[in-house]
């Protein structure tokens, strides 16, 4: 561990973390904002759940090198272009919530849906007010699973030129320092672990119903939890 | 497009001559084949005995959670960096990243089955290891092998990126192609590397169908809903092992 490096070089660590930030926030929350609509049709139609899940199953089949290469052939990018990255992490984390969102809307109870509607809600009331915040708890432990492999995924940009945390690592190996692959590892562990928190936060803060949950059932283990795992 | 036309030429030109594509996908398969086997061989029997247990369930969540988080770019410089090129520290990383989805599998595989069932084979006089070997293992079959498929997507991948640290394999037609601009070979490698995982994949979900037990496969009434299991009976935990 080469300390006097890390101390000379604050100013790459903290650009490479801010670059890394770019790349994986947005593909998160394209992740989530695309799930909703697909996940809900999911659970509504056995066929839609089954075509999408599909097509969200192979997609996750694709190593990330190989995603990283086919984008831009398919979409039209250039090859260096760091929209791919952002492209392929979207595709990744679609595909992972997709099931997520579709379990999500599944968990609201059908007597809860059955209430609105007797007590008027029309649907898209009924799906704002009364199943999307229901879903939440689901959505987020799969929006955690999303950003903690996006995060770790992103990494892979390095090899096709995108700069970002991942750079380190093969910096580290082509100049057989592996100082920069430790500050690499840790920065990424980091980051998952703070967005992590800030999206347990974001949650917490939504379903404000669960705190007292929490009390009354302490460390059960749940299904989202295993969901988690 | 035709850019994959060019790469599907490339491939079939390359297939036994020039940088020999069929001896690397050999290589790709027979090097990520035994890295799954050692995995299973370390995994299975500890993700068994934490599921029939129930002991160690919080470790087995934290490895599958901290591995799921751990770049392997960054674990295979490091590695490399520490113990020199060559096959073996790569073997070692890939094992090391294919144990958590696998410990998982057997794991969440043994847990989901039933309590009552259990109870049952246990009041029918069936000592433990009759009942690991005969009632928990074939119920948890389909997740075991969806533990399979992640482990071994898992390896394939990771074995795609290990080319950048001057390990053969598949992926370097894709570093040769970024080093050189051949976006050909770029793409030709890429398509190699997915249809690898496609296959593999295809082969252990075809599988995967048939283990499901007689018994269980009557009892369904509904293909998605949950069968007659009562908790952690969602497979999805371990289809998103981590991806590299």
């Amino acid at each position: 561990m080469n300390w006097v490096w890390i101390g000379s070089n604050l100013g790459l660590i903290g650009g490479r973390i801010l670059e890394h930030l770019a790349l994986t926030a947005p593909p998160i929350v394209i992740g989530l904002v695309l799930s909703i609509p697909l996940g809900y049709a999911a659970s509504r139609s056995k066929v839609a759940r089954s075509i999408l899940l599909s097509v969200g199953g192979i997609l996750y089949t694709i190593p990330s090198i190989a995603l990283l290469v086919l984008v831009p052939v398919v979409v039209g990018f250039t090859i260096l272009d760091p929209l791919n990255l952002v492209f392929a992490l979207s595709i990744y984390a679609v595909a992972i919530m997709v099931r997520s969102a579709a379990d999500a809307f599944a968990s609201v109870p059908q007597d809860v849906l059955a209430s609105a509607t007797a007590i008027g809600f029309s649907r898209w009331q009924r799906f704002f007010v009364v199943q999307l915040p229901l879903a939440v708890p689901v959505l987020l432990a799969g929006i955690r699973v999303v950003s903690v492999s996006t995060v770790s995924i992103a990494s892979v940009g390095a090899l096709t030129g995108i700069d970002q945390l991942g750079s380190f690592f093969l910096d580290a190996f082509q100049r057989s320092f592996p100082t920069e692959a430790i500050v690499g590892i840790a920065s990424i562990l980091v980051l998952a672990a703070v967005y992590d928190v800030i999206l347990s936060r974001i949650g917490r803060a939504l379903t404000p119903w669960s705190r007292k949950q929490a009390v009354a059932t302490p460390k059960t283990y749940t299904a989202d939890k295993v969901a988690a795992l | 497009m035709s850019l994959f036309g060019d790469a599907f030429a490339w491939i079939f030109a390359h297939w036994t001559s020039g940088p020999d594509v069929s001896a690397h996908v050999l290589e790709h398969l027979a090097v990520s084949g035994l890295c799954v086997l050692i995995a299973v061989a370390i995994a299975l029997p500890i993700g068994v005995a934490i599921g029939h247990t129930g002991r160690g369930r919080g470790a087995a969540i934290l490895i599958s959670n901290v591995a799921r988080a751990l770049p392997t770019l960054g674990l295979l410089s490091i590695l490399i960096l520490l113990t020199g090129i060559g096959v073996l520290p790569i073997a070692i990383v890939l094992v090391i990243l294919a144990i958590p989805p696998m410990l998982a599998g057997a794991y969440a595989g043994v847990e989901s089955v039933d309590r009552q069932t259990i109870d049952a084979a246990r009041a029918l006089g069936m000592t433990e290891w009759q009942i690991i070997a005969r009632v928990e293992i074939p119920l948890a079959l389909p997740l075991l092998i969806g533990g399979l498929r992640a482990t071994a997507l898992q390896v394939i991948a990771t074995l795609g990126i290990a080319s950048a640290f001057a390990f053969g394999g598949l992926g370097i037609y894709l570093i040769n192609g970024v080093n050189t601009g051949d976006y050909v070979q770029l793409l030709a490698g890429a398509i190699l590397i997915t249809a690898l995982a496609l296959i593999v994949d295809g082969v252990l979900a075809i599988a995967q169908r048939f283990v499901v037990p007689r018994g269980v496969a009557l009892g369904r009434t509904d293909q998605n809903g949950p069968p007659n299991r009562t908790r952690a009976q969602r497979p999805r935990a371990l289809q998103e092992g981590t991806q590299s």
